[in-house]
């Protein structure tokens, strides 16, 4: 497990790295006046029609969906190509048997349009 | 039992011995870390000098000359003016969220630099699930871009971010399949088993001919996972006016073009890890490892050479994925999604199927 020591030691330096970048202008930037339209949200000049925090596209919503599944499997599926001994026929078949079952689940959302962006 | 007081000093004195001991470990593990920190920092003002003479060179302009000679420190001035601008906090916006966004994108790609074999024995930390660990940490930054994308209270940052995520989710599958196909030919997820699986037969040995598929569908899901060009689609500018950086300014700004730049550095090392032969000379039939004793032992000279052709390798596809920018139109948001989710994911199925039939051809 020693091989995890620098590992855990990069976890405490690297957002350290980026907290020092993110608080090393405190002292030095410049603080001019604020005023309402500079701190409002940018809409090509115009005051902000309305609250970003509002609807959006459905279809973003469905990508993320689709990706919960096949994301696992594809994660699960190390283990299996990764012990030094070679795969035999046994091992060959259930991972084609698993991979079969995603395949099926992707053709199905293929063929009912969940990925179609009209 | 007595003890005496100068025993117990004795102990005392060894026990301080001990924990200083812990303690000198642990700064000289630093010592590496930092190390990396500062050469990928250096290799982030390198690439954004490159990508500024390069793409001059392709326009037919000049590009930085002022700023040292060639300009090659056009970035470093950058870097220290936005140091110094101002930075606003939209004022209906999440302020957490908005801080937060950028360093989360910074930190989960700095992390995936500790697996990458720079040379032969030149790797932070060599995991046996070394590969693994980029694949699980790499998918933290587009949370980040998302976060920062709904803190800023803007539309387009919003529609940026959300982008950004559907994008990165959408080419992680491909790219983590490939990635499976690679640790399936090397039997190992360690980033130096799988360079040392390569280091036979010069060039010949490379994983770029026996998974020439892979090798594709690797670079462009890991061009779209950079959001470079043609797949900027979450800082289209002509669409959204920078995408989730809109309101950025100062070095939050900063941080997002480090970490796209970063994230573009480490594309390109692993390309040339997991399919150029990492550090190996790849000369076939010239048996200049052994001429150098580069990849026995593991002298200075020989980790300076190892160091420099990992570095020539990656550099070589900083510049294709450069040129690309200015080659190649960018997609609509729908051509994206379709070429990730019914050409690419397909493609590297059929890819890891074959790959699978050969290892047991090869039983």
């Amino acid at each position: 497990m020693s091989e995890f020591a620098p590992i855990s030691i990069y976890l405490v330096i690297s957002p350290l790295v980026s907290l020092i970048l993110l608080g090393l202008p405190f002292p030095f930037a410049s603080n001019s006046s604020t005023y309402p339209e500079k701190l409002s949200a940018y809409e090509c000049g115009f005051d902000p029609f309305g609250d970003a925090r509002s609807r959006f596209d459905i279809r973003f919503y469905l990508v993320s969906i689709l990706f919960i599944i096949p994301d696992p499997e594809v994660t699960f599926s190390f283990p299996w190509a990764v012990p030094p001994n070679k795969i035999d026929l046994f091992g060959f078949w259930s991972m084609m048997a698993f991979l079969l079952i995603l395949t099926i689940g992707s053709f199905y959302e293929w063929k009912r349009g969940a990925s179609d962006r009209e | 039992m007595i003890i005496y007081t100068t025993e117990v000093e004795d102990i005392n004195s060894f026990y301080t011995l001990e924990s200083l001991k812990e303690v000198y470990g642990i700064i000289w593990m630093l010592v590496p870390i930092l190390t990396l920190v500062l050469g990928i920092t250096i290799g982030v003002l390198v690439i954004v000098w490159l990508e500024r003479e390069i793409s001059a060179g392709i326009q037919q302009r000049i590009g930085p000359e002022y700023a040292g000679p060639l300009g090659i420190l056009q970035a470093l001035a950058d870097g220290t003016k936005l140091l110094f601008k101002e930075n606003i906090l939209p004022s209906r916006g999440n302020t957490r969220l908005f801080s937060i966004g950028p360093a989360i994108a910074v930190i989960s790609i700095l992390l995936s630099f500790s697996v990458i074999p720079f040379s032969s024995r030149l790797i932070l930390a060599d995991l046996n699930i070394g590969i693994f660990l980029w694949i699980a940490i790499s998918s933290i930054a587009p949370v980040g871009l998302l976060m920062s994308g709904y803190g800023s209270n803007n539309k387009y940052s919003f529609l940026g971010g959300l982008r950004a995520a559907a994008q990165s989710i959408s080419y992680e599958i491909p790219l983590t399949l490939c990635v499976l196909s690679i640790s399936l030919l090397s039997n190992s997820s360690s980033t130096v088993d799988i360079v040392e699986a390569q280091s036979k037969y010069g060039f010949w040995g490379w994983n770029l001919w026996r998974q020439p598929i892979g090798f594709i569908v690797f670079l462009i899901s890991s061009l779209a996972e950079c959001e470079r060009l043609p797949f900027d689609l979450p800082e289209a500018e002509e669409e959204l006016v920078a995408g989730y950086q809109t309101e950025y300014s100062g070095i939050k700004f900063g941080l997002f073009y480090v970490a796209s730049y970063l994230n573009l550095l480490l594309s390109s090392l692993f390309v040339t890890v997991l399919y150029l032969g990492g550090w190996n000379i790849s000369i076939p039939y010239v048996f200049a490892p052994e001429l150098f004793e580069i990849n026995k032992i593991n002298g200075i000279i020989g980790t300076t050479i190892g160091i420099f052709i990992t570095l020539a390798k990656t550099y070589l596809f900083l510049f294709i994925s450069i040129a690309t920018r200015w080659t190649l139109p960018r997609l609509r948001m729908d051509q994206l999604l379709n070429l990730g989710w019914k050409f690419l994911l397909p493609i590297s199925l059929g890819n890891l199927l074959l790959t699978t039939s050969f290892q047991l051809l090869s039983l």
